[in-house]
């Protein structure tokens, strides 16, 4: 009886404890938010890899005295993982489409608050209208840029392997038919390594609706990919360097990474041809956008950082660096015009008619989707 | 004696609140219905409802595929059989090539052991995830190993080894070598020299006496760290994770990819408490019953008696 005693004892201690915290805790964070005298000059970013220029944290530092601690993520899994268990520690993150309608209904951002945003103005408003799906009234989410998941090639090597073959009409057939996937592997072929990436396209190009939540429909696209399962070389969290270093020659990826790893294979001094290509069923439009997490803990800093952001000349420069369109109307006018041209940047509205818009996944959707891939990727 | 049950009652109350807390938390989850949204899981009282909700499909669903074909062609079971499979043979290779080992290092002359147990140890001190990599540099199809095999003219083609079953056997045995050569060195070192004189006195040859003396009398250190080695291999993530294939998909993957791409913790968390259920508890319940045994030998002579 003793010797049960003290575990018992201790596990009903530290539930009550726990369960008078979080009482405690949400009267008291909303308190300190709304008082929030000086706040500690920290930001905690959580961003996709390869998407902000070089020197833009630093300036904003420089002028500001905020140390802004820059953390990446490579799936909108894995992001989500982290909201989704709590108290993550950042204060903005850049979630996707994918899951951003989603995790804003959940509650786990807070409301911008316009007023702290001057350059809010500066915004796309057909864009932002299209965002309202994802984001009612537009409150929470700001875009950061957008894009769209699509074929990349290495010209040179896939019309080498392809021999006589044409090119398809569809650059999906790329990567998703047999015929052209045989004769592809020998030079690599990397698939994007995330289920919210690769089964869409697959559903898509399978004739299916690209954010089906019935399962079905996802064994239906398993199918169609396990028949190019054993061509595909690689699982991809490092795009960039498997295109540029020469580890894949055809891949599924985002456009401005595709656009990226052409520009540093030139640097290389390579003289493969690297691009991306407009599928004529369309590519998959993404948008990553900023939010402020519910219980950040530097907001203030955090409307800072997005307002500077917001300026037309930070904006574009992440379109002139990083190869992804801005959602900023303002920065248009400063876009290089070798960005500005090239059409698998700043897509024509034609093209742009035939892209696929993000969707919204159900929780079991969700899962539908990560078992069939689950079951695409280990089989071969 | 309040200062011994002090003593005794840190570590008891340590793993009560870091152990058995979370399993019980897991063990919750693991009954729980999924959540509808974006949370992963509702809780078991649905207060609207007024009812109590226990999914024990979580558990079904692990044996029996959602498409209604035949049962246990899963790929929870499917990672469970690789992972056992898995390491077992990572734990007999640490022991073909841990016994050695240990068995020279208990044999070398005492003022050389620290030494020699040092150079045991010394990989823990250079990171884990750094020691892993390395084996990828090491068997890459540009690797050392490939370089060195084309330049001999072995081979035109680099030979794949990396993102193999060969490239997790390798990183595997690697890491764990340590915990085999570590439990086995603790027992052969304080085998009774005498034993073995005697053995050649009656005639036995180096080799008979090995088996017939040395090798039953380390059963408590082989089944240590075979133990040591096996548990937490079954659930390595790591290694596979940067050195397997997708197809090399083991237990600890999956439950992430439920708790992580899935967003379904219900069954992460089923799976969890299932591979406790299936790993655990047989060996405890083998510690219990032939785990004291063995110590016994050690103590006493061997029983000469047994034999008939």
């Amino acid at each position: 009886m003793n010797k049960l005693l003290l575990p018992i004892a201790v596990i009903a201690l530290v539930l009550t404890a726990c369960g008078k915290k979080d009482e405690a805790a949400s009267p008291a964070a909303g308190v300190s938010a709304a008082a929030a005298p000086a706040e500690e000059k920290v930001l905690n970013i959580y961003n996709w890899p390869d998407y902000i220029p070089e020197g833009m944290v630093a300036a904003f530092e420089k002028e500001t005295g905020i140390k802004v601690n820059y953390d990446t993520f490579e799936t909108n899994e894995a992001l989500n993982a982290k909201l989704v268990a709590g108290s993550t520690g950042y204060d903005i993150v850049v979630p996707g489409t994918a899951f951003s309608p989603a995790q804003v209904e959940a509650g786990f951002f807070q409301p911008l608050d316009r007023t702290k945003l001057k350059n809010y103005g500066n915004l796309d408003e057909a864009i932002m209208q299209g965002l309202n799906k994802a984001d009612p009234g537009n409150k929470h989410l700001v875009p950061w840029a957008w894009g769209f998941t699509t074929v990349g090639i290495n010209r040179t090597k896939v019309e080498k392997a392809l021999g006589k073959m044409a090119m398809p009409a569809n650059a999906w057939d790329l990567v998703f038919k047999p015929e052209y996937t045989s004769k592809l592997k020998s030079c690599g072929i990397a698939y994007l390594d995330s289920p919210t990436e690769i089964m869409p396209p697959a559903l898509h190009y399978i004739g299916k609706d690209a954010y089906s939540n019935d399962a079905a429909d996802h064994k239906a696209a398993a199918e169609m990919l396990g028949k190019v399962r054993k061509d595909i070389r690689l699982f991809s969290s490092t795009m960039i360097d498997d295109i540029a270093g020469g580890k894949a020659c055809a891949v599924i990826g985002w456009s401005g990474d595709i656009n990226i790893a052409a520009g540093r294979a030139k640097e290389n001094g390579s003289k493969d041809v690297i691009e991306a290509l407009l599928p004529s069923t369309g590519g998959m439009i993404f948008f990553d956008s900023m939010a402020i997490t519910k219980d950040a803990k530097h907001p203030a800093n955090a409307h800072a950082f997005i307002d500077f952001y917001l300026r037309a000349e930070n904006a574009a420069s992440v379109s002139n660096e990083m190869s992804y369109p801005t959602a900023n109307k303002a920065a248009l006018a400063q876009i290089k015009p070798e960005v500005a041209g090239n059409k698998t940047i700043f897509i024509e509205p034609a093209v742009a008619a035939t892209m696929v818009p993000p969707g919204k996944l159900s929780n079991e959707g969700r899962e539908a989707m990560a078992n069939a891939y689950t079951a695409f990727k280990k089989g071969k | 004696m309040p200062g011994r049950r002090f003593v005794i009652g840190l570590p008891f109350g340590w793993l009560t609140v870091f152990f058995l807390l979370p399993f019980f938390i897991l063990l919750y989850i693991s009954f729980v219905e999924m959540g509808s949204d974006i949370h992963p899981f509702k809780p078991l009282w649905d207060s609207e409802a007024g009812e109590l909700r226990l999914k024990y499909e979580n558990y079904l669903s692990i044996f029996r595929p959602a498409d209604g074909s035949a049962l246990f062609r899963t790929i929870y079971v499917d990672a469970y059989l690789r992972s056992i499979g898995y390491a077992f043979s990572t734990a007999l290779l640490c022991l073909l090539l841990g016994y050695p080992f240990a068995y020279f290092i208990a044999r070398a002359n005492p003022g050389l052991r620290p030494a020699l147990l040092m150079m045991v140890m010394l990989p823990f001190w250079t990171s884990f995830l750094l020691r892993v990599y390395a084996w990828k540099g090491i068997l890459a199809d540009r690797g050392v190993i490939n370089q060195c095999l084309m330049w001999l003219g072995l081979t035109s083609e680099p030979v794949q080894m990396l993102y193999t079953s060969v490239s997790m056997l390798v990183g595997m045995t690697y890491v764990y070598l340590p915990f085999m050569v570590l439990p086995l060195y603790a027992n052969l070192v304080k085998l009774d020299l005498r034993l073995l004189e005697a053995a050649n006195d009656l005639g036995a040859s180096p080799w008979t006496a090995f088996w017939l003396v040395t090798v039953p009398l380390s059963k408590a250190g082989i089944v240590a760290g075979f133990m040591l080695v096996f548990i937490p291999a079954v659930g390595e993530f790591v290694i596979p994770s940067l050195l397997g294939g997708p197809e090399n998909l083991m237990v600890g993957r999956v439950v992430w990819d439920e708790m992580f791409t899935s967003n379904n913790w219900p069954r992460a968390s089923a799976l969890a408490v299932s591979m406790i259920a299936l790993v655990v508890l047989p060996l405890a319940w083998y510690y219990q019953r032939v785990g004291d045994a063995t110590d016994e030998p050690l103590r006493a002579p061997p029983a000469v008696d047994s034999g008939g």
